[in-house]
């Protein structure tokens, strides 16, 4: 008994130390958003003092000169109403294909699984031209381009689980006299909500993260956050240490927030997300 | 049912239909047929064959950067899950505060590739200004800093997979094994890497993948500095497109050598999958 309680206090002091090293990264950033950007890049590891301390100047930077607000606003528009159009959408496509069988039905879900293996610099070039030549290179034309290129996993997931659930409870209410769509929202769609949320969650991911489809398409005129950063380096010749660590800082924290209160939904969302993928 | 559904198509399938053809099947015919012709402007493709797919070969800094992602894949793959693995097996312990170290090691990987790089980018040359380089000064802290990133970033993501597929394993299993007298790491051989193998299929694929994919993180870090040697694939082809006038079709045809490479691994691993299906 004593031995074992030994080992597991080696095992916690171990894991310990890993995550300080983990989160280190992150409370370095942190640390050096409060200090003059001259001193970032001469002492990035010093705490600040009362000659390097900023108080939030780059904070002040960030957010005002930078527009961290109008970026943040962007980037939470884009998100949230793309996830809700993958949602809808290829939730009420995967259940057509997977209850019409037709070669039509067959070649969809052949194509859309397909999508998913194929890199996004395939496409890259040819997609921003269409995108361009239907006026869609704005906010809101963007979220038909996601809606579109996360059809595919978004579609297989759905399908995969609908495949699982039994034809007879649909086919009772539309016996009943429920029309298809009073059908797919009132009895398919609330048993789809665990699946929605994995999709949502793995959406959201990686378009509150995405960088390279929103900067081909809508460019700078409509920076999303991760546009903004990547544009203080391109933009402002010499790179300014300050702002660029204040808008880490500010770029982490929605991110964290997020993590902190769906945890639960996120971890379980990836391990669904992973055994389908 | 299906007859009634049917008539529904207009309503159910095409708004997400009309989505998926405007951003993913037009753009992806359109590359393949744009990689066998030399344009400027879509419209005025002229067919030149395979001359595209030659002068991609004949550029010495395509060849490059697959060496470069090859060995990069490598040796983060193997980073990333010997990390994981091992977080995972400390993690399936009961430890008081087991969830608290779980969602340290799960953060970076929501963090995006563009803040990731330059975060890491701060801390690498601030370790590296005692010593009078920089990051950019030699290609091999490049590549060890892209390699310290990934790892960083995947390990808790490989970890959360490890760990569901440790849960997974039956009890009885494990203390049959400790009953007859298995140490430590006779268990780990011999009965939870064998049960864990799907976990291990998907990390493999996930790793394999998101490293030959890797552009924001390689983007911001390096941005293929010093003169395109630590220039990745996705980035190589991004620079072949935009950093470079008249090269839109060689960036095409790198693109679609790109996708067959990505998408031969896919199917390989796919494959391996299934085999291992069948057998169970």
């Amino acid at each position: 008994m004593i031995r074992m309680k030994k080992s597991l206090w080696g095992v916690s002091a171990l894991l310990f130390i890993l995550a300080i090293l983990f989160l280190s990264p992150v409370l370095i950033v942190l640390m050096n958003s409060f200090k003059g950007r001259l001193f970032i890049s001469n002492a990035p590891f010093a705490f600040p003092d009362e000659n390097t301390f900023a108080r939030l100047a780059n904070y002040y930077e960030g957010i005002f000169k930078i527009g961290f607000f109008s970026a943040f606003g962007y980037s939470l528009f884009i998100t949230v109403f793309s996830v809700l159009a993958i949602i809808l959408f290829t939730s009420m496509l995967a259940w057509y294909i997977t209850r019409v069988k037709t070669p039509l039905t067959r070649l969809i879900y052949f194509a859309l699984v397909f999508s998913m293996i194929v890199p996004f610099q395939m496409v890259m070039f040819t997609m921003s031209k269409v995108v361009n030549m239907l006026h869609l290179d704005t906010p809101a034309g963007l979220i038909v381009v996601y809606l579109g290129f996360g059809a595919g996993l978004a579609s297989f997931m759905f399908s995969g689980f609908i495949k699982s659930v039994p034809l007879a409870l649909e086919e009772a209410a539309m016996i009943d006299g429920c029309s298809p769509p009073r059908t797919f929202f009132s009895v398919v769609f609330p048993m789809l909500v665990p699946t929605a949320i994995t999709v949502a969650i793995l959406n959201a991911m990686w378009i509150w993260n995405d960088y390279l489809l929103p900067y081909l398409t809508i460019g700078t005129n409509h920076k999303t956050i991760p546009i903004a950063i990547q544009y203080l380096r391109g933009g402002y010749g010499a790179v300014d240490m300050g702002a660029m660590m204040a808008m880490l800082v500010l770029a982490m924290i929605p991110v964290i927030i997020f993590y902190l209160t769906c945890q639960k939904y996120i971890i379980s969302g990836v391990i669904a997300g992973a055994v389908k993928g | 049912m299906q007859n009634t559904l049917k008539k529904y198509f207009a309503l159910f399938a095409l708004p997400g239909l009309l989505a998926f053809t405007m951003a993913f099947v037009v753009p992806f015919i359109m590359g393949i047929v744009l990689s066998f012709t030399q344009f400027t402007t879509v419209t005025n493709a002229s067919w030149v064959g395979l001359e595209n797919y030659i002068r991609a070969f004949q550029t010495p800094d395509f060849l490059n950067s697959l060496w470069f992602t090859v060995k990069f894949v490598i040796v983060s793959v193997l980073t990333i899950n010997i990390l994981s693995f091992f977080l995972s097996l400390l993690l399936t312990r009961s430890i008081p505060g087991t969830n608290g170290f779980r969602t340290i090691f799960f953060l970076p990987n929501l963090i995006g590739g563009i803040v990731l790089g330059y975060i890491w980018q701060m801390i690498l040359n601030g370790v590296l200004q005692p010593y009078g380089v920089t990051l950019t000064s030699n290609p091999t802290y490049g590549f060890w800093g892209l390699v310290i990133l990934m790892t960083w970033q995947m390990t808790g993501y490989m970890m959360v997979i490890y760990v569901a597929g440790i849960q997974n394993i039956p009890r009885e299993l494990l203390e049959a094994a400790e009953v007859d007298g298995a140490g430590r790491w006779q268990t780990i051989k011999n009965i939870i890497i064998p049960a864990i193998m799907p976990s291990v299929t998907i990390c493999l694929f996930l790793t394999v993948t998101n490293g030959f994919k890797l552009f924001d993180q390689n983007l911001a870090l390096t941005a293929g500095a010093p003169s395109k040697q630590t220039e990745m694939l996705a980035l190589n082809i991004y620079n072949t497109f935009y950093g470079r006038a008249g090269w839109f079709g060689v960036g095409q045809a790198k693109a679609v050598l790109f996708f067959i490479l990505v998408a031969a691994i896919a199917l390989i691993q796919l494959q391996i999958t299934r085999k291992r299906e069948v057998e169970q």
